[in-house]
């Protein structure tokens, strides 16, 4: 049970860079982007083809993100240049994005056992914290510049950033690149860990993404202190969590997509419907908002 | 100055329903005065102030702002020089964002967006000044999200967002049509006050007769394009402008 407790949070944090990624187009955007099915393995393949020129697996690493935001790239052009429709053009971006995934490195599934990683040098879990930590920071950080507000305005209200003088669909490149490039940095973090990159690692992979910010959302739902970074941070280790503990009590692993989805269903729900229903019980008349005052 | 030179501007075109909405249609607009547009609906007033901003690009014509051509400009280049508050009171804020995080926004209009943090502390008591001026006590509400505010609030909001960078030119665009007519006329005073203070040369659009009259210097009707009246406020009654607008348009 420990070692699945430990398994789960390990994928989780690796997920959540994943989660960050996403949150970043399906909430701030407020747009939906498939493509990350494809940049999700396309940053596993990206790794394992730099790993096996002996490029350091830290640069190796940093190159996956950096080459993953060129996925971005690719979306929003066909987004904003071409006027195709975001969802479409992310299914465009994911579907040349398969072949992409294997041209890298002639095969579809490629071993990484021979091959360091980020995860020699000492403690996996704790390798896994101060990354997800560091680019939570970042994140967070950035969110607060002036660049990172106009990101958030895109999403709320395009009329807004326009009547800043500011073109909305540059901030819309800025968003959809700064999340793939974390996608495929997840996806490379993801094939050091298992050892290897494979084609269908990207599969449904943006239901994780979405179950994460979607508990993270269910956290203390009104709390103001409690950053949507964190809370998708969390949303990702209690979503693997869940996973683990499914599988752990007898679950058929064939079946774990189906209850990924289920998982989905259920939080939604919970947060269209549940939520107010409870707190309709809990709210009755004027005796408990006298008392809370 | 404002001044459009031979506009010209057609919808639906080579089709059945092609509307050839201007044909060299000219217009000129004083400098620090209040200019209201009234007209039937398709007579063409949010199209022009869609020209105007950028929105909508006219098919010929120039559109010359302070001895500027800003024809060519597209509509965030042009939101440099041109405030804007739309109908809809969602549309000129960000309501995911708190009202500091609004204000700091606005602040920065027409200048580099870095990567520095937004919000500047020694700009606070300027924007807690001009919350003032509102009446309406949102320099207490500061951090509070914009989405809570309501619809009055909001779009006095947007209006100082519109205005405190001194734009050369306002356009309001019905903004006050999505209020109740208390809120509608806290709203248009404090817009009266605003742009005397400040002398922001404005076109206001309204559908509302009386306040064309009380809160502009000078009124313009239109009608499928052109100007069927075009006459300093002070000239005329509420009674003579819907007389008018019943003669010339409706019959």
């Amino acid at each position: 049970m420990n070692t699945l407790i430990i398994t789960s949070i390990e994928q989780g944090l690796i997920f959540a860079v994943l989660a960050m990624g996403v949150f970043l187009t399906y909430k701030i955007l407020d747009m939906p982007d498939l493509s990350v099915e494809g940049t999700f393995p396309f940053g596993a393949f990206l790794f394992a083809r730099f790993v096996s020129m002996g490029i350091h697996p830290i640069i190796s690493t940093l190159m996956a993100f950096g080459f993953g935001t060129l996925a971005g790239l690719c979306t929003a052009t066909l987004f904003t240049k071409l006027k195709i429709k975001p969802i479409l053009a992310g299914i465009l971006t994911m579907t040349i994005l398969y072949s992409v995934n294997l041209k890298t490195n002639g095969k579809s599934n490629v071993p990484l056992f021979n091959y360091s990683s980020i995860f020699h040098k000492g403690s996996i879990l704790l390798i896994l914290i101060v990354i997800v930590l560091l680019i939570k920071i970042i994140l967070d950080l950035f969110l607060k510049t002036e660049t990172g507000y106009l990101l958030i305005a895109t999403g709320d209200n395009e009329s807004l950033v326009r009547s800043l003088g500011e073109s909305s669909n540059k901030y819309k490149l800025i968003g959809l690149m700064l999340a793939n490039g974390l996608v495929a940095l997840s996806g490379a973090l993801m094939a050091q860990y298992q050892g290897f990159a494979d084609m269908t690692m990207g599969n449904s992979i943006i239901v994780v993404a979405l179950a994460s910010i979607i508990i993270g959302d269910t956290i203390r739902k009104n709390s103001q202190i409690l950053k949507n970074t964190t809370r998708v941070i969390i949303g990702a280790i209690i979503y693997k969590l869940i996973g683990g503990i499914a599988i752990d009590l007898g679950l058929n692993p064939n079946d774990l997509r189906a209850v990924n989805a289920l998982i989905v269903i259920i939080f939604i729900s919970y947060n269209n419907f549940a939520a107010d229903f409870f707190k309709f019980g809990k709210s009755k008349g004027g005796e408990q908002i006298a008392k809370n005052n | 100055m404002l001044k459009t030179i031979n506009l010209s501007k057609s919808f639906n075109r080579e089709t059945d329903n092609e509307i050839n909405l201007f044909n060299n249609f000219n217009i000129e607009i004083e400098k620090n005065k209040c200019t209201a547009i009234i007209g039937p609906n398709g007579c063409g007033k949010s199209t022009l102030l869609n020209i105007i901003g950028g929105s909508v690009m006219a098919d010929e014509g120039q559109i010359i702002l302070n001895n500027r051509d800003i024809s060519s400009l597209r509509e965030e280049e042009r939101a440099i020089y041109i405030g804007r508050v739309y109908q809809s009171p969602s549309m000129g804020v960000s309501p995911s964002l708190t009202i500091l995080e609004n204000m700091a926004l606005a602040d920065k209009k027409g200048e580099k967006f870095s990567l520095r943090p937004l919000v500047k502390k020694d700009r606070i008591p300027k924007y807690i000044e001009l919350l003032k001026d509102l009446d309406l006590g949102l320099e207490n509400k500061l951090n509070t999200k914009v989405k809570y505010l309501s619809g009055g609030q909001r779009q006095s909001l947007s209006l100082i967002m519109a205005a405190m960078k001194y734009p050369e030119l306002l356009l309001l665009d019905e903004h006050t049509a999505a209020l109740d007519p208390k809120t509608s006329q806290v709203v248009m005073k404090k817009t009266k006050e605003l742009i005397e203070k400040y002398k922001i040369t404005t076109i206001m659009i309204s559908h509302n007769m009386r306040d064309a009259i009380e809160y502009s210097d000078r009124i313009i009707m239109l009608d499928k394009g052109e100007i069927v009246l075009d006459k300093p406020s002070w000239e005329i009654t509420e009674r003579e402008l819907i007389n008018i607008y019943s003669e010339k348009i409706v019959a």
